[in-house]
């Protein structure tokens, strides 16, 4: 455990614990979202960190925990080649259909 | 509530007066972390563990006033009280130690605890059962990350083995006085305010159950069973609660009546 409170050594390494993602479903049937993160040394404690972290005024009915090595993200200079070729498509937005008078709950 | 009337209302009040001084002095001890904990996470956990005790001490004192009709508040008991009118055990008034010290006893009460208000939630006393009823879901957390702390301390590395095994050491002589029972465990117990699963020796047997399967895991030796210290349910504490008692009540007592 680091006597430094701020957890960082004089070399500016991090000396916590791995950190895990946080993803928190806030009510039945809801998506789970990036809620934020934690660390821990396993998944059980992770999972009660998140629970201490991001549950205590009653926000979550469900968490899930992921370590965040396992996630693989997509890099800054991937924005134009990922992303921008959508932007003159719009014919994949659904706004070109007519909605019968009387639908509700589309 | 013929069962409850022809119980005295000592009785009723002892018995939570000293629900609600365990919980509200481990509480204290336990918010003695805040900012001070060994990793960030672990510092609001501790905080959340001793906000459940506060609350669940607010609740137990105020039974306990309205059971003693003294015209007295939660508030009057739990500021306004010498050294020998606490009734908690001496276990929880121990100094926080290091952080396997403070996990060790956290350990040892939730296994206590957790059996305690699970038991209770049948008590005769409406609200008794009702505090039960919420806290033992609290207690069902506070045991799971304890114990699971208690494992990674135990079954860790050099260091941390030997610093959890001599706190366990340290403390095992004040786990005794959870179970020793006195004239007003049994009066409770006839009366049902605390039901049989509630009494000293049926938590004892399953305290032992949740220790030495712990123990197992986490490798560590269960101390003999020597010496047991007595004397906290009657007033008789270490110096050590003194001490607390200056530091929460000093500005209750500075400031008597003030409002938030």
């Amino acid at each position: 455990m680091p006597d430094d409170p701020s957890g960082t050594a004089s070399n500016g390494a991090d000396t916590q614990w791995p950190l895990w993602e946080v993803f928190a479903q806030s009510a039945q049937g809801a998506p789970y979202q990036h809620a934020g993160s934690v660390h821990a040394v396993d998944a059980e404690g992770a999972l009660q960190n998140a629970r201490d972290v991001y549950s205590r005024r009653g926000e979550a009915i469900g968490i899930w925990v992921v370590p965040s090595q396992s996630i693989t993200a997509s890099k800054p200079e991937d924005t134009g080649p990922f992303f921008d070729p959508a932007d003159d498509k719009v014919y994949r937005h659904p706004q070109f259909y007519k909605i019968p008078r009387g639908l509700k709950g589309l | 509530m013929a069962e409850v009337a022809a119980v005295s209302m000592d009785a009723v009040a002892e018995f939570c007066l000293r629900l609600g001084d365990d919980r509200l002095i481990l509480g204290h001890r336990l918010s003695e972390w805040c900012g001070h904990g060994p990793i960030l996470e672990e510092d609001i956990a501790l905080a959340n563990v001793a906000l459940d005790l506060l609350g669940q001490a607010n609740r137990a004192l105020e039974l306990a006033a309205e059971a003693e009709a003294r015209g007295r508040s939660a508030d009057d008991l739990a500021f306004f009280r010498e050294t020998v009118q606490f009734r908690n055990i001496q276990l929880v008034e121990l100094p926080r130690g290091d952080f396997a010290f403070t996990i060790a006893r956290q350990f040892f009460f939730d296994a206590f605890s957790v059996h305690l208000m699970d038991a209770l939630q049948q008590s005769t006393h409406a609200g008794v059962a009702e505090l039960a009823a919420k806290a033992v879901k609290e207690e069902r957390y506070h045991i799971r990350h304890s114990a699971e702390w208690m494992v990674k301390l135990g079954d860790g590395t050099e260091e941390s083995r030997a610093r959890l095994q001599s706190a366990v050491n340290e403390l095992w002589r004040f786990t005794g006085e959870m179970f020793q029972g006195d004239r007003w465990d049994e009066e409770a117990g006839a009366a049902g305010i605390a039901p049989e699963a509630a009494g000293p020796a049926a938590l004892k047997s399953k305290w032992d159950e949740v220790v030495n399967d712990v123990f197992a895991r986490a490798t560590l030796t269960r101390p003999a069973d020597e010496f047991f210290v007595r004397g906290g349910r009657g007033g008789l504490h270490t110096e050590h609660l003194g001490h607390l008692l200056a530091e929460m009540q000093i500005v209750a007592r500075s400031h008597p009546g003030a409002k938030w």
